[in-house]
């Protein structure tokens, strides 16, 4: 493989950073991270939006949530855990707002939706293809997965029929060429069988990680430190179980045991370099979500860093490199 | 009261700048460090009662969340350019962190982040009340007030003569000064709402300023109406982003229509005015969503 390391900077060749995900084409594989961007206004004031391969909201339900009381979050060693508790405006003044807020700043939507039951997310898939937005949506994440709600760690992840059962309520509201991806927990024994469940049931795509369920005790006071009790886990902290389940899951593929479908690496993702493990791992998008509370330009920042690896390191197609570290395994 | 035109900049409108900021002054102040930074370009947008969200740690830190903290001072022209100033009480790693960099050593900053304090138009006679390090944001706002014409008076407040900061500096942006302290190391023992009814009659204050814990910002609020006075409270509430996309930094506040919601205190606030807040809700280090709270949760829970 060809290593220019002679070069230094600037302008020699440019990496093709362009990915198909199911259908959907996008300039970049860089996306916002889901409750880790809020839904538009915030960070373009700091980046363009229309840099990133898409724009992943903050999920939303059927109705309007006031989230959890406070403390919210605690920080930990290299991460944070937070219980926010879903947050939001409800679908219908998500489209109304939100979601014509995104189309007419240009940007590509990724709308993760969710619900207390299959019946939810299929209300609220329906009344997003029914929205004067729904031309900037460019797929929806169905975030089967948080682990702030009200049966806590038991998310319908945790289980492959439940799991299939959202997946293919949603699928049935929305048009075939719009892809859905389905948003899975680590927090399990086989994270693969769940995987095999969502994608039989008609998900285009995988999502993988969503937040692991932890607890933080503030020694002051001797009692849980945030007002939910338990909370997510995420942050740099929980990366290599992100690059593991991502690894896991392609490799399932790679057998024959999964369908061949596309990825989208998410978990403490904070520089190119971390980008690029999950992309050797099977990753054909990734996500940057509480590193953007660090630094709010990371999810751009982090694809600028992860096209100069790439060329550094010859290749010429982030495809090229996606699952790469498969067929690199030390004998 | 209006300032539309300056709340219209901080979501979806610009106004904001990340910069690395570095070090040119750092000094101790009482139980708190004075920091003082270059930002380039931060200065001529910021307004009294905004905030900056620093980095700590470096880039490779395991302290992932940003530290926010009141703007102190701003200079958009000094001899360095711009610069910004804070006031860091060290109390936990991220702090501790930012008191012990050194001159010339460099931060990440975003900012100016927040609704500043509004500004009345008719020069009106105002009282600004800071409890310990939060009286550090009222004092370019005292300026601000006094080019209107306003009649000034600050309210000092702190557990110990150590924990008051910018007793000095009052005396020369306000036109009347009054300290207290829980232990009576220094001015009136007691806490700053003992003193406040007295202020407000004297000097016939239409508007109370206040920049501290949330217990004094409640007493404030509540010796503000008792008076007739508006209340403009900066609240501190724990923020992980600072610019409005964590979700964190929430509380109740009533809308204009009556309506409660969980706003974010970094991007609708900090500045609220007192009557809005549902101080009802905070007890014992925790805020719960009030009942009638928009997408309050119902006896299932969320």
């Amino acid at each position: 493989m060809a290593v220019d390391t002679a070069v230094p900077t600037a302008v020699d060749r440019s990496v093709d950073m362009s990915v198909d995900l199911a259908g959907a084409l996008l300039p970049s594989p860089m996306m916002t991270a889901s409750g880790c961007a809020a839904n538009g206004p915030e960070l373009a004031r700091l980046f363009d939006l229309t840099e990133l391969g898409a724009f992943v909201t903050k999920s939303v339900m059927a109705e309007p949530r006031s989230g959890r009381g406070t403390p919210r979050m605690s920080e930990t060693p290299s991460g944070m855990l937070n219980s926010i508790g879903l947050q939001g405006p409800g679908i219908s003044a998500f489209v109304e707002k939100d979601l014509a807020w995104l189309d007419r700043a240009g940007a590509r939507a990724l709308v993760s939706i969710a619900g207390n039951t299959s019946g939810e997310f299929a209300d609220v898939a329906a009344a997003l293809r029914a929205s004067d937005a729904f031309g900037c949506v460019v797929g929806v994440e169905v975030n089967i997965s948080c682990p702030n709600v009200a049966n806590r760690g038991l998310v319908f992840a945790c289980d492959p029929l439940a799991s299939a059962k959202v997946v293919a309520l949603v699928r049935e509201q929305l048009p075939r060429d719009v892809p859905i991806f389905a948003k899975l927990t680590p927090d399990v024994t086989d994270i693969v069988s769940v995987a095999q469940a969502c994608v039989k049931a008609g998900a285009s795509g995988l999502t993988m990680i969503n937040t692991l369920l932890g607890m933080v005790i503030d020694t002051d006071r001797l009692r849980p430190q945030v007002a939910g009790v338990t909370g997510g886990l995420s942050g740099p902290a929980v990366r290599p179980v992100a690059v593991r389940a991502v690894w896991q899951t392609r490799a399932a593929m790679l057998e024959g045991r999964l369908p061949v479908v596309p990825i989208i690496g998410v978990g403490g993702v904070r520089t190119g370099r971390d980008a690029l493990e999950l992309v050797a791992a099977g990753a054909s998008a990734v996500q940057v979500g509480t590193a953007t509370f660090n630094d709010p330009t990371a999810p751009v920042r982090v694809g600028r860093e992860l096209a100069q690896l790439l060329r550094d390191k010859g290749f010429e197609r982030l495809t090229d490199a996606v699952g790469v570290a498969h067929g690199r395994v030390a004998r | 009261m209006s300032h539309t035109d300056t709340r219209r900049t901080t979501v979806g409108g610009g106004g904001v700048v990340q910069v690395t900021g570095e070090l040119i002054a750092t000094r101790r102040a009482g139980a708190y460090h004075h920091l003082t930074f270059v930002a380039p370009g931060l200065a001529e947008l910021a307004r009294p009662g905004q905030f900056v969200a620093l980095s700590v740690g470096g880039p490779t830190s395991a302290n992932l969340l940003r530290r926010c903290f009141s703007i102190h001072k701003v200079s958009p022209s000094g001899t360095y350019g711009g610069t910004v100033d804070v006031v860091v009480a060290a109390h936990g790693a991220g702090t501790q962190w930012l008191t012990a960099l050194r001159a010339h050593d460099e931060v990440d900053i975003v900012g100016p982040l927040g609704r500043p304090f509004p500004l009345p138009k008719e020069p009106l006679a105002c009282v600004l009340v800071g409890g310990g390090y939060g009286s550090a944001p009222l004092f370019w706002l005292a300026e601000a007030l006094r080019e209107r014409g306003c009649h000034v008076e600050m309210v000092l407040g702190a557990a110990t003569e150590a924990r008051l900061f910018g007793v000095v500096e009052a005396r020369r942006f306000a036109d009347g000064v009054t300290v207290t302290t829980d232990d009576g190391s220094t001015g009136t023992r007691g806490w700053v709402s003992d003193v406040l009814p007295d202020v407000l009659r004297r000097t016939g204050a239409a508007v109370v300023y206040g920049c501290g814990p949330m217990g004094m910002l409640r007493s404030v609020t509540q010796v503000a109406a008792a008076e007739g006075a508006v209340a403009q409270v900066a609240v501190e509430e724990s923020m992980a982003c600072g610019v409005g996309v964590c979700m964190t930094c929430v509380m109740p506040v009533a809308g204009k229509d009556g309506v409660t919601r969980m706003v974010r205190s970094c991007v609708e606030g900090p500045v609220f005015r007192g009557d809005r807040v549902r101080w009802d809700a905070f007890a014992d280090g925790v805020c719960r969503v009030p009942a009638d709270a928009v997408g309050a949760p119902r006896e299932s829970g969320h």
